[in-house]
């Protein structure tokens, strides 16, 4: 096993090639997941703006769970 | 003739179908990458054996080589959703065309990364500015300028079309990337797996390879279509269907 980590020498090339290949594609998928919830949030705090210009008084019901 | 194919296609335009499409199909091919990606890292760590010459560096090759092909296919599937978006004006293809950009930026980096940390142990350097090092860094700055492009737009549709025609004249980049091992003298090798002829490469290094390649595929359009839809979910803000999503089922936000 540790002959396997050790990459016949060459560990400090190989597993931080292997680990910029891994933490790049992480961010990349978990990036616009973020988004999209972030858009959505955004998005139902606009409407709740507007059905409150439209109907003054009327409690902000949908920022509720933004 | 099946005409239904076109039709399918047709349909596929409309942005409340694809976001739906998009969410249906990106935990399967999420999955798939996931799967092809951890068979063919056993294939290249453990089952493949070392190099008579570089003995286990040449690992790399495993992730290097196929960010490397994405970072390639990605500017082609990008410049011809591209194409399509300035011709037809469909907001889908420009949307897709516009997504691509991060993710073939993303393999792009992957690739220099990886290339530099084995070029060291090999060439004894990080970095020189040959055809092949130079050219898909030129590949990483035109992926940035088209993400950059995009967002320096108040309207997104105008920066669409903006970044579009710079996806369409960057395209000179790719072939001069693929060809540069053939039409300069480099320190980089030239290609070992061949479309046509023979590889250069035994089969027991050859097939963990070609199953990295189909993963890094599958993470592609996972990657794209989550970006797409989050993309739709601020471009078509002020439509129905968007409303109904952001308002709606909160089981719906989940997906």
């Amino acid at each position: 096993m540790s002959q396997f980590f050790a990459m016949g020498g060459y560990a400090s090339f190989v597993w931080p090639a292997f680990a910029a290949f891994f933490i790049v594609l992480l961010i990349d998928s978990l990036a616009p997941l973020a988004r999209r919830r972030r858009n959505l949030r955004d998005l139902r705090a606009r409407l709740a703006r507007q059905e409150n210009r439209r109907r003054p008084g009327t409690p902000p019901s949908n920022e509720s769970n933004a | 003739m099946a005409n239904w194919v076109p039709l399918w296609l047709h349909r596929l335009g409309s942005p409340p179908l694809f976001y739906r499409f998009a969410g249906a199909v990106r935990p399967w091919a999420l999955g798939l990458a996931l799967v092809l990606g951890a068979v063919a890292l056993y294939g290249g760590l453990v089952v493949a054996p070392a190099d008579y010459q570089q003995g286990d560096a040449y690992r790399i090759i495993f992730i290097h080589v196929p960010s490397a092909w994405m970072s390639l296919f990605i500017y082609g599937a990008m410049a011809v959703a591209a194409f399509i978006g300035l011709v037809w004006r469909i907001k889908i293809a420009e949307v897709v065309a516009m997504e691509s950009a991060p993710v073939g930026a993303a393999f792009t980096l992957i690739t220099l990364v990886t290339g530099s940390l084995w070029g060291k142990p090999m060439w004894g350097t990080w970095w020189t500015w040959d055809a092949r090092l130079t050219s898909e860094l030129v590949l990483l700055f035109i992926y940035l300028g088209i993400v950059g492009l995009y967002h320096s737009f108040e309207d997104r549709r105008q920066g669409a079309r903006a970044a579009s025609f710079l996806v369409l004249v960057g395209a000179v980049n790719v072939p001069i990337v693929h060809f540069s091992v053939n039409w300069w003298n480099t320190l980089h090798q030239g290609s070992t797996v061949r479309l046509l002829g023979p590889s250069h490469i035994e089969a027991s290094m050859l097939w963990p390879l070609l199953t990295m390649m189909l993963a890094t595929k599958c993470y592609y359009v996972a990657s794209l279509f989550a970006r797409v839809r989050a993309d739709l979910i601020a471009s078509e803000g002020g439509k129905a269907w968007v409303r109904d999503i952001a308002l709606g089922q909160p089981g719906n936000d989940a997906a």
